[in-house]
């Protein structure tokens, strides 16, 4: 017999109250990032010592571009997961906890936000 | 009361600190996974800025191309290398435990080592390739 309320069992959230969200979210944006990664390294090493020219050309591929753009949110969202796990874990003033979450979210957001600027701005219009 | 001596404190049996252990080897891979993770969060900045130089013109480009050629900047980026190559394949000995592989003692012990080695190989081979002019084809 559980003793858990049925309420409880609905939400399925555990005693932790965030239930298995965040697990999933790791684990998924972890696996997208396994063949994003391979083709990244392949990319970066292809454009060793290349000039500003070949950068932009490679860049403006839209499969590029899509594929960069791709790497980076999903990049920032795993870091973002991983960055709580380790807050939480080291920093246990709530204030202080509340203040580094807001933080690296911010950081998240404001690098996602510029590198799909720069991936549009290479890019270039139509 | 106040002239009675204190009684010697009483040494009592202390648990060994985490200093005198000698290191599993799935315990420094799981440390390194975590100090990697944290090394490439600061490395997306650079990223960002790389992404950036390239949308801004030549001069900026020139400038991130030129600190990232020094010996601290190399130094840096193989430093990356090394934590993403090591992120990577550590990251999927952690998805084979999600999925209920290789949790038995000797095969953790084996795949940490071979995390680690293969690791530090990719790495050298990569920046192996670019310095020896294998780097560079898309240009």
């Amino acid at each position: 017999m559980s003793l858990e309320t049925p309420l409880h069992r609905v939400q399925g959230m555990g005693s932790a109250h965030s239930g298995v969200g965040h697990f999933w979210r790791q684990r998924v944006t972890a696996a997208a990032l396994i063949p994003l990664t391979i083709w990244f390294g392949i990319s970066a090493l292809g454009l060793v010592g290349a000039h500003e020219a070949a950068t932009l050309a490679f860049l403006s591929q839209p499969l590029n571009a899509i594929l960069m753009a791709a790497f980076v949110v999903i990049l920032l969202f795993h870091l973002a997961l991983g960055l709580q796990v380790i807050i939480e874990d080291y920093v246990h003033g709530n204030g202080s906890k509340l203040f580094l979450l807001l933080l690296m979210r911010g950081f998240t957001i404001a690098a996602g936000a510029t590198s799909i600027f720069a991936l549009l701005r290479i890019a270039g219009p139509l | 009361m106040a002239d009675t001596p204190h009684p010697a404190p009483r040494v009592r049996p202390l648990s060994p600190h985490i200093g005198i252990y000698r290191w599993p080897i799935t315990m420094a891979t799981s440390i390194a996974h975590r100090v990697t993770g944290g090394g490439l969060a600061a490395g997306t900045v650079l990223l960002c800025w790389w992404l950036v130089a390239v949308a801004s013109g030549p001069q900026p480009f020139n400038t991130f191309v030129a600190l990232a050629a020094t010996p601290l900047g190399q130094l840096v980026l193989f430093g990356f290398t090394w934590a993403l190559c090591y992120h990577l394949l550590n990251g999927i000995r952690h998805l084979a435990w999600d999925l209920g592989y290789g949790f038995a003692v000797p095969t953790a012990n084996r795949t940490g080592i071979l995390v680690v080695v293969s690791s530090v190989l990719l790495a050298v081979i990569a920046f192996g390739l670019a310095y020896s002019g294998h780097g560079g084809y898309y240009q």
